[in-house]
């Protein structure tokens, strides 16, 4: 159709905008990110830099470091935990037991919120949490003799503000692959006598294990490396790595140590990624 | 629970999951919206403290026509906003039309070039874009602002774009050029009119995504200038005041406004062929 000249010509043409954005905005920043973490101070002001490991030897010696990157991680898990025992059952409940006309304006209503504004979702549970919040007035409406229920500024606040950030994320990646299981597979195994319980742990659950996988990605990845969640619902109780590398670029003023634990930070999201490669590769569609 | 299959008919098993489906999504939208609606209706009770009882009150609405720092953050988000949909809907379109209509060498390397900006934490990319954009002179602003937004929405319009442009061939637009149509006109009066509710939601989405973007705002935010999610995170900081509550509720009202305008345009999780069955 077009000769091999001008091929090329509408090809680079056609992408070449996009990716040189992205290489300006994304991958040369991270590029400088990981230089700088190398560096014994950032380069600014007439100081002179040396090439030097002592940030990254910073994160070995001190155990404060080592500490929060556990919390961080831990925090994953705990959030990532209740998003599935939270988000599979609706996923399923949508998919397979909501009749056809509902399902869309549900599914809908569920990620609804998670398009608004995500700062503005953290900050509502402070209305909900606080000491004569809704939770409190509600429990004491029920049970006066109890003690005021102050949730706000723990760490069980950061947790139910994470589920709640992305409790949409889950129900919806597992949806997407409940709702493809094939209706005909389920009832061959009915009519050969499977129970509903069967029919889950052999049918069900193995073929939605791609949306699991994703929801479970989505969640833990981003929760590992959030900070503002932290802040505004933890106070004192909500320091994680997170937290620590905006104090290093907002507070301290030690870009190159910043730059190194954002690093560590990315090499464990790419460990994550680097052991799910093989299950992702698979249920990738077009390889 | 429905171990005595036999005892029970399949209708009335399905009865029952059906009920318990219910319930359990009822109080999960309950968990959702719940904070939401609670902060909404902070915003009109008159206490400072959030207290109790509710008296009504406009006030803070009020406050905040006033609050000139929040207008001009308004102002910053709503042409940030705007820029970044025009700049990443036409940069991510015409990459989605080079990978839908030509087959060619590093393709593959291409696509996944686009997982990054979106899977990588936004923490770890503000910061880079902070130490890099601070280091060659670019500095911290809008336009600085500007840059990342549109990195991070344009992942999204290749892959919004291109969805709809995967559902359909290029048979038309080989159509158009047999009958002598040259390439623009082809794209003009074929590809375009056919893709065109594709590229609404992906701007739509690319809306969204800059609107709502607070990471990279913030750290990209000079003293002084700031978007509306930068100027709200200062203000919880600060202590809260309903102030914070009114400009969030309007947040939440448009941007929910946005995405149900999105969801007419492009139906998500429906099932296209089969309206009713499972």
């Amino acid at each position: 159709m077009l000769n091999p000249r001008r091929r090329t010509w509408a090809l680079l043409g056609l992408t070449g905008p996009a990716y040189l954005w992205l290489t300006i905005a994304v991958f040369l920043p991270l590029s400088a990110m990981l230089y700088f973490s190398f560096l014994t101070v950032a380069p600014f002001g007439g100081r002179e830099a040396a090439v030097s490991l002592k940030h990254y030897q910073a994160f070995l010696d001190r155990d404060f470091y080592q500490v929060l990157t556990w919390r961080s991680l831990k925090l994953g898990l705990h959030v990532t935990f209740w998003c599935i025992v939270i988000g599979y059952p609706a996923a399923l409940a949508l998919a397979r037991y909501v009749p056809g006309r509902w399902r869309e304006a549900l599914l809908l209503m569920v990620v609804l919120p998670f398009w608004s504004n995500a700062l503005v979702r953290v900050f509502s549970w402070t209305m909900v949490l606080r000491e004569g919040g809704v939770l409190d007035s509600a429990v004491r409406m029920v049970f006066p003799w109890l003690e005021p229920i102050d949730v706000l500024f723990t760490y069980d606040a950061i947790v139910i503000g994470l589920v709640h950030s992305f409790l949409p994320y889950m129900i919806l990646t597992c949806y997407v692959s409940l709702q493809a299981i094939d209706g005909a597979l389920i009832e061959a195994a009915r009519t050969l006598g499977a129970s509903g319980l069967v029919v889950f742990r052999r049918i069900i659950l193995p073929l939605s294990v791609p949306g699991l996988f994703a929801g479970v990605l989505l969640t833990f990845v981003p929760v590992i490396g959030s900070f503002m969640e932290a802040r505004i619902l933890g106070g004192r109780a909500g320091t994680l790595l997170g937290t620590v590398i905006e104090d290093q670029f907002t507070v301290v003023f030690n870009w190159p140590r910043g730059a190194a634990l954002s690093f560590i930070l990315l090499a464990i999201v790419l460990l994550i990624l680097a052991a799910a490669w093989p299950v992702l590769r698979r249920h990738l569609p077009n390889g | 629970m429905n171990g005595g299959a036999q005892a029970v008919t399949p209708r009335a098993r399905r009865d029952t999951g059906t009920w318990l489906a219910g319930i359990w999504l009822a109080l999960i939208l309950g968990f959702l919206y719940l904070p939401i609606a609670a902060m909404a209706v902070m915003a009109f009770n008159e206490s400072v403290l959030y207290e109790l009882p509710f008296k009504p009150t406009t006030i803070w609405f009020e406050r905040l026509a006033e609050n000139e720092r929040l207008i001009r953050a308004s102002v910053n988000s709503i042409g940030l906003a705007l820029a970044n949909t025009v700049i990443a809907t036409v940069l991510g379109t015409m990459a989605a039309l080079a990978f839908a209509r030509y087959t060619f060498r590093g393709k593959t390397l291409l696509r996944l070039l686009l997982f990054p900006p979106i899977t990588i934490p936004w923490l770890i990319i503000g910061t880079a874009m902070l130490v890099m954009f601070f280091w060659i002179g670019i500095g911290r602003g809008l336009h600085a602002m500007l840059l990342g937004h549109v990195a991070l929405s344009l992942p999204y319009v290749v892959v919004v774009v291109g969805a709809r442009l995967a559902s359909f061939g290029p048979a038309l637009e080989e159509a158009a050029a047999t009958l002598g149509a040259n390439p623009w006109q082809t794209f003009r009066r074929v590809t375009l009119p056919v893709l065109a509710p594709g590229v609404v939601a992906a701007a739509l989405f690319a809306f969204a995504v800059s609107f709502d973007q607070f990471v990279i705002s913030y750290f990209l935010a000079p003293p002084g200038v700031s978007t509306l999610p930068v100027e709200i995170y200062s203000a919880i900081r600060k202590g809260f005041t309903p102030e914070v509550n009114a400009v969030s509720s309007i947040i939440i009202v448009v941007s929910m406004g946005v995405v149900l305008l999105f969801a007419r345009l492009y139906r998500f999780g429906g099932v296209p062929s089969e309206g009713g069955g499972r």
